[in-house]
């Protein structure tokens, strides 16, 4: 599913706040986790990440990982500098007032996730 | 790049600035994707890159982050001017760590760090001096990981 069929999807009450031109990116699963380290241990490229984390450094993650985008959920309005560096990057950043049990559910239910594999071994067995 | 050949990159950090937090990380990723490796490799790298820069961030007052790439490996070096680790074998351990409140409210000092970079990494050398400041080289190799 693409991330601009994503956000059409009316129960999910998402809002783009930044990155527009960034939406026709494929999503290759989901990942959720509010602490960076576990998001950078565990989250793969193409994820979009469910997070009630809005300050800038969400950003950064997004970027190094190569994740589809960032989903802030419980209604936590995303800081104006998160946005302005969202932007910078080309990261799109998603708001919902929904809490993020209802998103991953929501999104979990959609199939997007459901077959991931979030394993923390990196480097092959060397 | 021939045998002989190596590219260097240094990047100074800010300690204590979440606002140019990353930076140095990205910088570094992005470098590594102009040079054709494994996905996976750079992957690697920009995860060892991120937590050794956020260490100093979060921990010390400067440092900076240096990248070297040769044919044979990428080795990424983090020095700071800071704290220093007390107990590194501690410090190794998941979910062990001595942040602030405020800074593990942010999401970060999960005790994630030096775990992470240990996973990615080959070679991990860790040398620290109490009140002094740490450095942290971690080195992955090229030849033997084909992505």
């Amino acid at each position: 599913m693409l991330l601009n069929e994503l956000i059409q999807i009316p129960e999910l009450k998402f809002t783009v706040k930044a990155g527009h031109e960034q939406l026709d990116r494929a999503i290759e699963g989901a990942y959720a986790s509010d602490l960076l380290s576990h998001v950078m241990a565990r989250a793969r490229e193409g994820n979009i990440w469910v997070t009630i984390q809005a300050h800038q450094n969400i950003v950064a993650v997004a970027t190094l990982l190569n994740l589809a985008g960032i989903v802030i959920a419980g209604g936590i309005e995303p800081q104006a500098d998160t946005l302005h560096k969202a932007e910078e990057e080309g990261v799109p950043i998603i708001s919902t007032p929904l809490p993020a049990f209802q998103v991953i559910g929501r999104l979990y239910a959609l199939g997007i996730g459901a077959e991931a594999d979030h394993g923390q071994t990196e480097l092959a067995q060397s | 790049m021939t045998s002989t050949n190596s590219y260097d990159l240094s990047l100074p950090v800010k300690g204590r600035c979440f606002v140019t937090a990353g930076q140095a990380a990205s910088k570094i990723k992005r470098t590594l994707e102009t040079f054709n490796l494994p996905p996976k490799l750079v992957r690697c790298a920009a995860i060892c890159a991120y937590e050794a820069e956020m260490n100093i961030v979060t921990h010390a007052c400067r440092g900076q982050v240096g990248l070297r790439v040769t044919e044979k490996a990428i080795r990424i070096v983090a020095e700071d001017e800071g704290p220093g680790i007390q107990d590194v074998d501690l410090a190794m351990k998941e979910g062990y760590s001595t942040a602030s409140q405020e800074i593990r409210e942010m999401g970060f000092g999960a005790g994630m760090g030096l775990p992470n970079i240990k996973r990615c990494a080959d070679e991990l050398i860790i040398d620290t001096y109490p009140n002094k400041g740490t450095r942290v080289e971690i080195i992955i190799h090229l030849q033997t990981n084909g992505g």
